[in-house]
């Protein structure tokens, strides 16, 4: 991973956003890459915050997992890139 | 967890953390509590309804309605100006939480812990301390801390007290305090050998900080035989912190 | 219902700049991109346009630096709403690089190294309007900029100026790229605000 791609987060700094569209809780959540079957922690994926776009990429092969654009009215997504999203529906204790 | 709705905060006090950051302490009414290690989306809109929003770690231990962000000032930047220098008490935010499920520490975990902070990255770990201190939990946590030169350090008097239950190594990176025989560094393969839990004692790391520190430090935590699944990372971008 | 933060300003433009709606002036270049940046030898790199009729028209890197290019002072206008006026860069305009390449096309699709995609009309990219830049601010264009090189249409919002730009294809029928087909707006005027679709 090259020095310069500082451009990238994780997960967590779209967590807010991503919330509107998933009631659980998306930080949580294990995904597989559709493109190199890579089974990992949502939230060790990189996100590419191109706001009011954002990219969110595979740790293993950089290919995109989803792309979700958001503006006051609407929240666009496209999650071809993962062959499944698994969201627990268990809570941390609060 | 349903929606999350904004909720209307307000500052209730101010603390100087550091010439460059502020504690502000909120009360948030409709507040339903958090977990060592979440964050708040952070709303402030101007009186001609423009708003804009950013991403702040929770500083404190879960306290009823009480949620504390310390917010470093990013020059040129438009909301940490205004949170550390222009916001007063009773004054309105809205924020929206607490987000996060993987970057967190609860008392139900029993192993130890390693924290590693890149400069503002310990604001989170914090809550984590924070956290383990109230509950008097037996975990062993050891904390290394990056951090630019003394005047940087947060929580200074804070860690200092608490250092015979977390144990905190400190890694300047530009300046070192007088009188230290040390050089200033960057942490290496050599600083996790003396300052971190051996990969044997299988703790569950966790790393906060600018992206390009998360990166060198979680491969450094790889290398030296820590499995992936415990090592559990939490990038604040380029510079560090919200703008 | 938002409350009011007192004493909240957020960025706020001169009154006397003369920017797209929405847009707030920046000093600094900020670097934004969908994915890892490419690195690209210059001795693989190329340059394509390929036509609604399968010709190609390719061009290494020492035939592109051999290409006249011109020095151009631009102001760019990105969708997250700073504006950057000014800026300097040297480029190989479009219309040099389409001299002798025969199209009836109507569209353009920008490919870069990497999966980015940005589609335009093709008189977009004609009459002065468009470059391949390679270089920014009197030097050689940074690989977080672009560089190599980088497709530049100033008069569009920034996403359309394809970063690490390979191939540029020439369509009968438009695509709409990375963030076009996504919520985006497919043309992007900024002097129109035209962010997402239904702008």
């Amino acid at each position: 991973m090259s020095q310069d791609t500082l451009t990238f987060l994780d997960v967590n700094a779209a967590a807010g956003e991503l919330n509107q569209l998933f009631t659980l809780d998306v930080t949580r959540a294990i995904v597989q890459c559709d493109s190199c079957d890579k089974i990992a922690p949502l939230a060790e994926s990189y996100l590419y915050a191109m706001e009011p776009g954002m990219v969110v990429r595979c740790n293993g092969c950089q290919r995109v997992l989803m792309r979700i654009v958001t503006n006051a009215a609407n929240v666009w997504a496209d999650l071809r890139g993962l062959r499944y999203l698994q969201l627990t529906k268990r809570e941390p204790e609060l | 967890m349903g929606r999350l709705n904004w909720l209307v905060a307000s500052v209730a006090t101010l603390r100087e953390e550091t010439p460059q950051a502020r504690t502000l302490v909120l009360d948030v009414p409709d507040w339903p509590g958090h977990v060592a290690g979440q964050h708040v989306d952070v709303r402030l809109t101007a009186a001609d309804g423009y708003s804009t929003a950013r991403s702040y770690s929770i500083a404190n231990a879960a306290d009823g309605k009480r949620v504390e962000l310390t917010v470093v000032r990013i020059p040129e930047g438009e909301v940490s100006p205004y949170l550390t220098e222009e916001i007063g008490v009773r004054d309105l935010v809205e924020i929206r939480g607490p987000i996060g499920g993987w970057f967190v520490w609860q008392p139900v975990q029993t192993e130890s812990v390693q924290l590693i902070a890149g400069g503002s990255g310990l604001v989170p770990l914090m809550a984590m301390i924070r956290t383990r201190v109230a509950v008097r939990h037996r975990a062993p946590f050891r904390l290394l801390y990056s951090v630019r030169d003394p005047e940087s350090v947060l929580y200074a008097a804070e860690l200092q007290d608490i250092v015979a239950q977390v144990p905190v190594t400190y890694a300047y990176t530009r300046r070192v305090p007088n009188g230290s025989m040390e050089r200033p560094h960057r942490v290496d393969a050599a600083t996790l050998a003396s300052a971190t839990w051996p990969a044997a004692s299988a703790p569950t790391c966790y790393v906060c900080g600018p992206t390009a520190f998360v990166e060198v430090a979680a491969d450094l935590l790889r290398s030296a035989g820590h499995e992936p699944a415990r090592i559990r990372t939490e990038r604040f971008g380029p510079s560090g912190g919200s703008p | 219902m938002s409350i009011v933060s007192r004493g909240f300003l957020g960025r706020r433009r001169p009154a006397d700049q003369k920017l797209p709606p929405g847009q707030y002036l920046t000093t600094d270049f900020p670097v934004l991109s969908a994915g890892p940046t490419p690195r690209i030898p210059l001795d693989k790199w190329e340059f394509v346009i390929a036509t609604e009729t399968g010709a190609s028209h390719r061009w290494d890197w020492k035939a592109f630096a051999a290409l006249p290019s011109e020095q151009i002072n631009v102001d760019l206008h990105c969708v997250t709403r700073w504006s950057k006026l000014g800026t300097a860069w040297e480029g190989v305009s479009l219309d040099t690089l389409l001299e002798g390449v025969e199209t009836t096309a109507g569209f353009a699709l920008a490919t870069s190294y990497g999966d980015y995609t940005s589609n335009l009309p093709l008189p977009d990219l004609r009459d002065g309007k468009a470059w391949i830049a390679f270089r920014y601010d009197g030097k050689e264009l940074a690989p977080e900029h672009g560089g190599p090189a980088r497709l530049l249409v100033p008069h569009l919002y920034l996403w359309k100026s394809a970063k690490w730009i390979h191939s540029i294809t020439l369509r009968a029928q438009d695509k709409p790229g990375f963030w076009e087909s996504l919520g985006y707006h497919n043309y992007g005027d900024p002097w129109r605000e035209q962010r997402y679709w239904g702008d």
